[in-house]
């Protein structure tokens, strides 16, 4: 998992964050930590947050964690400071549930660190993906990363604000 | 009507390069089909019975006469010359090839056309009453507004992966002749005690398997929040509509799931963070879109024209056609004019390339070079001086475009079903065309008089049958075409949906049973009763049970196995 490569801000980066999953029938506060930066699931988060905390605290192991579209955001409001990594997963490229995740994030919550999207992504996402918010993206088995890197550029304008753009095309219209 | 600037140019031309790329990678196998599935949806790209079928964007059914040229000239050298206007105003074409696609995207984007969002999980089209500007009973101008969220849904980032689609229509007239009830989103243009612009708000209506009126969930949103509410509402359908079941994740399932109250609440408590934010509209804005849609410059006319007049009274077909075909203006001296798509032989909503330069004509001559489509599937001409009235009749009927049936038995609604349409269970268009030959003497259509007559090929209602009169639904029983028939649906303020009568018809007892109802129409209407007032007043059992009489209406028609 070493020195995989992601896109980040735009260009290839090595990666070290590993994710953890919940594996059925392992309660969350079993779940073993592998050594190393960890984006880890609500459920872990909630169970073992004071030894995530004592790991950066102790060993300076930054602070990960990831969502899947059920997760209600809300229930982190309180600790996105914590994280230098959230990460979103999206099972499925067509299930759109994340896209409002991270602009909640960004917009309400206010989180300005690393912002991730994960699993079945691709070139044909990644625009939309960078306008709510996501600044790096870990793209789906066999997508090539950088094809994926020309579709920042796909549009010249937007109508709509985003992460990417504070106002409006209405605000912004020369007259 | 709105002119493209620069921003709005680069934008959709960014979209035809970004779509010519895609389906290069489709054709070269870098995209699966599952993944393009979403991305050619989102370009108007269904792969259909006869290969792909294409549908062009019509937004708010508005087209200037370039427009529609242009649409003319691609049906004829992509296509097999004529295309198919749609209840929700687009355009579709049956017969373009894959491959092609990118390139007829890039020459309709010359003239300011597209295809995007026409399908898929997105937010579709934006839908509004063909007389917009022109109707009296107009409260304001719904096309501004119409404009406005068609530019804030366009490549909305948030929203391309919706559970489902989402329909948005708007009415800014007392009448809603926009079907604002059966969408996702219905806009009723609205003002309060200050005289100040904003909508009433529905939401959760649709058609579908399970059919819904939308409900009301916000009784004012002034104008300013437009954006920013109808951002929240799509909010919520995006985090908590179902995606586990295709036929359960409109929003009108979670909003009868949640229940009115709660959806609203949940709505506005979204709302309250992004209201007054960046999206709130501006003055500024809303003007510079109104002027786009400034009334043209009208003559000043006396408002019965002499020569009208005259011919009126002479010409009896002209009088029928003037009757079912021309509608009342708010300025005096013109009239808006139906270019009627439907007639015996044609599917309704079909245009050949030719008719479609006929009805540009007419715009440029006659109607400052605008033509509407309508969700009745017709062609508009919203501005014709009375006294060019009968020109344009008899240069209509020279291009096809003149039954006298506007909302009678004739014009009635129908999805390309499954001749076409690679959803349907049935065909639509056999079963139209049975109908329409069954009625096609015009003195009995004008003596039977309004009557809203609608088929779908599927339970996804693309022809609206549920808001019929009459409603005919296709259903596949065994590998073979059954219809299913509702009565007593009807569309705009008072919007109902039917009432299925009992078992389905085999395809050859559909006139029959057509006939019946009509005939028990016929039989208990009062004076000056529509049909669907008679229906009113004598409830369904008295149709129910005259459309299942055992004596056939006529017993020459041999019973045929549909689906043959």
């Amino acid at each position: 998992m070493a020195n995989k490569q992601i896109i980040k801000e735009r260009r290839l980066q090595d990666d070290a964050w590993k994710v953890v999953n919940l594996v059925d029938g392992v309660a969350p506060f079993d779940v073993c930590l592998p050594v190393g930066p960890l984006l880890v699931p609500v459920s872990v988060w909630n169970a073992k947050k004071a030894c995530l905390i004592a790991r950066e605290y102790e060993h300076g192991t930054p602070l990960g964690i990831w969502l899947s579209p059920e997760d209600d955001v809300a229930e982190i409001a309180k600790d996105v400071d914590d994280f230098t990594v959230i990460a979103v997963h999206f099972p499925k490229f067509a299930d759109g549930r994340g896209y409002s995740t991270a602009r909640l994030l960004r917009e309400r919550y206010g989180y300005d660190g690393e912002l991730r999207a994960f699993g079945d992504i691709g070139r044909d996402q990644i625009f939309f993906l960078n306008r709510v918010g996501f600044d790096s993206f870990v793209l789906g088995e066999g997508k090539s990363a950088e094809e994926a890197l020309t579709a920042f550029n796909d549009f010249p304008e937007t109508y709509q604000a985003g992460a990417d753009q504070p106002e409006p095309l209405f605000r912004r219209r020369t007259a | 009507m709105y002119q493209y600037d620069d921003y709005d140019h680069a934008i959709v031309q960014a979209r035809v390069a970004q779509f010519r790329g895609q389906t290069e990678r489709y054709l070269a196998g870098e995209l699966s089909d599952d993944e393009f599935r979403p991305l050619r949806l989102q370009n108007g790209l269904y792969i259909q019975r006869h290969g792909p079928m294409l549908r062009l964007a019509v937004p708010y059914g508005l087209l200037s006469a370039k427009q529609l040229r242009k649409f003319a000239d691609i049906a004829r050298r992509y296509d097999r010359g004529f295309g198919h206007f749609t209840t929700r105003h687009n355009l579709q074409l049956n017969w373009v090839k894959l491959p092609d696609v990118p390139e007829i995207l890039a020459e309709l984007a010359q003239d300011e056309l597209h295809a995007i969002q026409t399908s898929g999980n997105c937010i579709r089209n934006v839908t509004t009453d063909h007389f917009a500007g022109v109707a009296a009973d107009e409260i304001a101008d719904p096309r501004p507004w119409a404009e406005i969220l068609r530019q804030w849904s366009s490549f909305h980032p948030e929203f391309a992966y919706l559970p489902r689609k989402f329909k948005v229509a708007i009415s800014g007239a007392t009448q809603d002749r926009a079907a604002i009830q059966v969408h996702d989103l219905g806009l009723q243009v609205v003002r309060n005690d200050a005289g100040e612009i904003g909508f009433k708000v529905y939401a959760g209506g649709g058609l579908g398997r399970t059919p819904l009126l939308g409900q009301v969930v916000r009784e004012f949103l002034p104008w300013q929040h437009l954006l920013t509410y109808t951002e929240a509402l799509v909010r919520v359908f995006n985090r908590y509509g179902r995606r586990d079941n295709a036929y359960k994740a409109r929003i009108k399932i979670l909003v009868k799931a949640l229940g009115r109250e709660e959806f609203a609440k949940q709505v506005d408590a979204e709302w309250s963070h992004l209201k007054n934010g960046p999206s709130t509209l501006t003055t500024t804005e809303v003007a510079r879109v109104s002027a786009q849609f400034a009334a043209p410059e009208y003559e000043t006319l006396a408002p019965d024209d002499l020569c009208h007049l005259g011919h009126l009274r002479e010409d009896k077909a002209f009088a029928r056609w003037v009757e079912r075909n021309v509608h009342a203006h708010k300025i005096a001296g013109y009239a808006s004019v139906t270019l009627s798509l439907k007639k015996p032989g044609a599917a309704p909503g079909d245009a050949s390339s030719e008719q479609m330069e006929a009805a540009a004509e007419l715009a440029e001559r006659y109607s400052f070079g605008e033509i509407r489509v309508s969700h009745e599937q017709n062609l508009i001409l919203a501005d014709v001086p009375q006294r060019e009235l009968y020109t344009v009749w008899h240069r209509a009927k020279a291009a096809g475009l003149a039954s006298p049936t506007v909302g009678l038995l004739q014009d009635l609604i129908a999805c390309p079903g499954g001749d076409f349409c690679g959803l349907a269970n049935a065909r639509s268009l056999p079963i139209a065309a049975a109908i329409q030959e069954r009625f096609e003497d015009l003195d009995y259509q004008h003596d039977i008089g309004e009557l809203e007559l609608n088929i779908s090929g599927c339970m996804n209602s693309c022809g609206h049958h549920h808001l019929g009169a009459i409603g005919i639904l296709g259903v596949d029983k065994n590998g073979e075409e059954w219809y299913q028939v509702t009565v007593g649906g009807r569309q705009g303020n008072a919007a109902r949906i039917g009432e299925v009568i009992g078992r389905a018809f085999a395809a050859a007892e559909v006139p029959d049973a057509v006939e019946r109802l009509i005939g028990a129409y016929l039989a208990h209407r009062h004076v000056d009763e529509r049909f669907i007032d008679t229906y009113d007043r004598i409830g369904e059992e008295v149709f129910r049970n005259a459309a299942y009489l055992p004596k056939p209406a006529h017993p020459h028609q041999t019973r045929k196995v549909a689906n043959g």
